[in-house]
């Protein structure tokens, strides 16, 4: 049965110094307010692993929590570049950032292959690209049953995996829907799990294309609504696509960004991270 | 460069002339993967003229979407409320591209060079200290492998059509014809780049792009001007029909529900 924790406890006993840690949500859950928390700890010398780290790996890696990142697109979702991740690769900013680049299709098999207890998988991929040149976690395999050459890629196993959700019970079973993304493979792939959602609730009703985490697989629950602004969590809130906007102005300039991470962050608490409309975040918006 | 023609059905942007060529190149009843921007442009309004049975499928688990406005991302909540089926995305790589299920995969580009070949990762000849960091590949690169055929819609300039691109981020025709096939490729790769001047097409003999139509008032040496490579032209270089008032206003309303 999973523990039933604040956000600061969760992110204070299972995310530590030098882990490797999997924030996931495919543009759908994104786990912002837990990213906001790692922040606000001070966590340093994380691996950092995310399909898409977008706005929430922008965040962690421009506070200076990361060493590297495992990833397979690094943009801002339908409006350009991750300027902090472009300043870390390019100017090592604000401390060098090593990176382990795949494609989609690798990644979500290397989960795959994570939660399953394998040590790799196979895939038909990455031929004829650059990619296994850069990255030394792609290997070419005979298949031993027709001869066909294939993409090999390990497991990843994180230390920690953090989802966000719509809702868990007091049990700590935890209930998502809509897109969900790679989220079930990578908490099963992890030693521990948080799972942060909008609400803790008495009794779970079923919705159509839920997945259930039971809640003897997830590590603990932590309640953080709005936990996932500015993505969406389907059933409670819209996707906050001018607050993707509004982070080009943010994330392209180094003093905006201190301030941001000094106001939006460090001054406050775990409940009013990610909240819109505090801070004046919604006037700043350009419509 | 030409930006706005003016014609019978009015004006329109290059920008806009792109996107409808670019529909028009999906058949009713294609199941597409779709990237966000142009290609999911194009794609939607191909859903609402000639194509309303087009399957659109987005990398965020979404199979047969059927948006009423143009989504911000490949994962807005407008594409699962709508879609016949939501799925994980290892199930979308892994039961529904990597099999051979989707028709056609449409691409965007940083860079592509004279056999089609997509650069999304790096600009700059050194991968370790690039001169601007790219966001990579996501679904590319198999998109690009596993797709029945690849059409790719991009702005061409000096800058986008390279002679060679910095970063093979996903394989077009490798360095001519045989190569997808020596890799074991299953998909026909691209077979169609739509810009904003003009169509090009890979010569049968050697895959290599020709350019073999040119959008309203757009000559040929606008297009040679706009390729870094010596650009090939088809001997019956042929002229795309101009937007209908039907596509303008199609697309039009689209993006203004979307803004």
């Amino acid at each position: 049965m999973a523990d039933i924790v604040t956000l600061a406890d969760g992110i204070g006993e299972l995310v530590r110094d030098g882990d490797v840690v999997a924030l996931e949500g495919f543009t759908h859950l994104i786990p912002h307010a837990a990213g906001h928390e790692i922040i606000r700890q001070g966590r340093r010398d994380l691996t950092l692993v995310r399909m898409t780290p977008d706005i929430v790996y922008d965040q962690l890696i421009g506070a200076g929590c990361a060493r590297k990142l495992v990833f397979s697109w690094g943009g801002n979702p339908g409006v350009g570049s991750l300027h902090r991740f472009r300043d870390a690769v390019q100017h090592a900013w604000p401390v060098p950032l090593e990176i382990e680049e795949h494609s989609h299709a690798g990644m979500a098999n290397r989960y795959v292959a994570g939660a399953s207890g394998l040590p790799f998988a196979v895939l038909r991929g990455y031929r004829g690209t650059d990619l296994p040149e850069h990255t030394s976690t792609i290997k070419w395999i005979t298949c031993p049953f027709t001869g066909e050459e294939l993409a090999a890629v390990p497991a990843i196993n994180p230390d920690v995996t953090v989802v966000h959700a719509q809702r868990a019970d007091r049990q700590g079973n935890v209930q998502m829907w809509g897109l969900v993304g790679v989220q079930k493979e990578a908490v099963l792939a992890a030693e521990r799990s948080l799972v942060t959602v909008e609400e803790v609730v008495d009794e779970l009703e079923p919705v159509p294309g839920q997945v259930i985490l039971p809640g003897w697989a997830v590590t603990a629950v932590a309640e953080a609504p709005h936990g996932a602004h500015p993505s969406y969590a389907q059933g409670y809130y819209e996707r906050d696509n001018a607050y993707y906007r509004y982070w080009d102005s943010i994330g392209s300039d180094r003093e905006a960004f201190g301030n941001w991470v000094r106001d939006e962050v460090m001054n406050k608490g775990a409940r009013n991270t990610g909240v819109p409309g505090k801070a004046g975040v919604d006037k700043e918006v350009p419509q | 460069m030409t930006t706005s023609v003016t014609s019978a059905a009015g004006e329109w942007t290059a920008d806009e002339m792109m996107s409808i060529a670019a529909a028009r190149a999906l058949q009713n009843g294609t199941r597409c993967f779709v990237g966000i921007g142009l290609p999911s442009t194009a794609a939607n309004v191909a859903r609402r003229t000639h194509a309303p049975d087009l399957v659109l499928i987005y990398e965020s688990g979404t199979l047969g979407s059927k948006p009423d406005v143009l989504p911000s991302s490949i994962g807005d909540g407008v594409l699962a409320e709508t879609a016949d089926a939501v799925i994980s995305v290892p199930e979308v790589f892994n039961y529904w591209l990597q099999p051979g299920r989707i028709d056609v995969g449409f691409l965007g580009a940083a860079q592509l060079d004279r056999f089609g070949n997509i650069n999304t990762t790096v600009i700059g000849d050194d991968y370790a200290d690039p001169k601007v960091r790219l966001p990579g590949a996501g679904g590319a690169p198999e998109i690009a492998a596993s797709c029945g055929e690849v059409f790719v819609v991009v702005r061409q300039s000096t800058r986008s059509f390279v002679e060679q691109v910095d970063f093979v981020t996903s394989v077009g025709h490798g360095s001519g014809k045989g190569d997808r096939q020596r890799w074991g490729l299953p998909g026909a790769g691209p077979t169609l780049v739509i810009t904003d001047l003009g169509i090009l097409r890979p010569d049968p003999d050697t895959a290599e792009l020709v350019l073999t139509q040119l959008h309203p008032g757009v000559e040929v040496d606008d297009v040679r001007a706009a390729t870094g490579w010596d650009l090939k032209v088809a001997p019956d270089v042929g002229r795309t029909a101009a937007p209908t008032p039907e596509e303008l206003s199609t697309l039009r309303t689209l993006k203004e529900a979307s803004s």
